[in-house]
């Protein structure tokens, strides 16, 4: 099923950056349609964050995982580069943890 | 294949041509650099590293490759994560529809270029003056992250699957830092800061009660209920290049 699912999102997510350099622009050009678009992203990846991190099976837990998202939080608010931000979260955790 | 269109590529002086190369190059290895934490995020949620790796050079576009695997990681069936990279490989095709005019390929170079169309591409091109320009930015800056963000992709999952059991390592927290940072530059505007927390509150009341993955397609729908009841005139933003 990983790889079915692999493959399918290749093929699509391919096709999707295709589809935008070849479809004449007055066919998607619109402004509900730029509104989906550009919202899409943030609802997604804010309700990943919060599944990431909020989520365990069908229960919500308050674990490690929360403090590395603070931490994560003060690095961007830092301007900290994507590496450091993702590791960063991941060393506090893993240093609670350890606690 | 900057070299393929000498025609217009002769408009482009050295000195110029230098500096778009240079600068491209520099987001290349800062963001290709990061397919270290997508390797080890990877193999954590239980993937192989060849299915790891297939994901960056099939895939190639990071939000929808962490999509999958955070979706899987979290239990839920790899087909709702599949749909979850999907949703998200759409602002893809709004970058398309900005870059066509600009870069101008048809045939088996558009087809090509396809491949490496993804945020930091698009922010390196789209604000040139010209189509040379534009093709020598797209071009440097997406063969470069790809070409890295594939190595480091096969390094991190080469790694990761030397470390044993990954809580032990924040690994898991890892994942929501990545997400955070993906988002982070698109919470510029009030309104998206609203979507993002309702987004987020809605995926947490679908948890308890609804299969894995699927709290994270039903956010969605906070995107499109909030794409119809405004009327903003917010262009459509594209991220810096610096994520």
């Amino acid at each position: 099923m990983t790889w079915v699912a692999i493959l399918v999102t290749a093929a699509g997510c391919y096709l999707l950056k295709l589809a935008g350099l070849s479809v004449p622009p007055r066919v998607l050009e619109r402004p509900l349609v730029e509104r989906v678009a550009d919202l899409i992203p943030v609802a997604l990846l804010a309700a990943l964050v919060a599944v990431q991190v909020g989520g365990s099976g069908h229960h919500l837990v308050l674990d490690a995982r929360a403090l590395g998202l603070a931490v994560a939080v003060v690095l961007l608010l830092l301007r900290a580069p994507f590496l450091v931000v993702v590791f960063g979260a991941a060393l506090a955790a893993a240093l609670v943890r350890m606690l | 294949m900057a070299a393929t269109d000498d025609s217009s590529s002769a408009e482009l002086s050295p000195a110029e041509r230098a500096v778009i190369v240079r600068d491209s190059l520099g987001v290349g290895v800062a963001t290709g650099a990061y397919g270290v934490s997508f390797g080890a995020v990877s193999v954590a949620a239980g993937l192989s590293v060849a299915q790891t790796c297939a994901l960056s050079l099939l895939v190639f576009t990071g939000a929808s490759q962490f999509a999958l695997v955070g979706v899987i990681a979290a239990g839920g069936a790899p087909i709702s994560g599949a749909l979850t990279a999907l949703l998200l490989g759409t602002r893809n095709t709004l970058y398309g529809l900005r870059l066509a005019a600009l870069l101008r390929w048809t045939g088996w170079r558009r087809a090509l270029a396809s491949q490496i169309l993804i945020d930091e591409s698009t922010a390196m091109a789209i604000t040139r003056g010209s189509v040379p320009a534009a093709r020598v930015g797209f071009l440097t800056t997406g063969l470069s992250v790809f070409v890295l963000w594939n190595l480091a992709t096969l390094a991190g999952a080469v790694a990761g699957t030397q470390l044993g059991d990954p809580r032990t390592y924040g690994l898991d927290a890892a994942v929501g830092g990545a997400f955070l940072a993906l988002l982070w530059p698109r919470l510029r505007t009030g309104r998206n800061r609203v979507v993002a927390v309702a987004a987020a509150a809605v995926a947490l009341g679908m948890v308890p009660v609804s299969p894995a993955g699927v709290p994270v397609l039903a956010a969605a729908g906070v995107a499109l209920l909030a794409a119809a009841l405004t009327r903003g005139t917010d262009p459509t933003e594209i991220p810096e290049a610096h994520p």
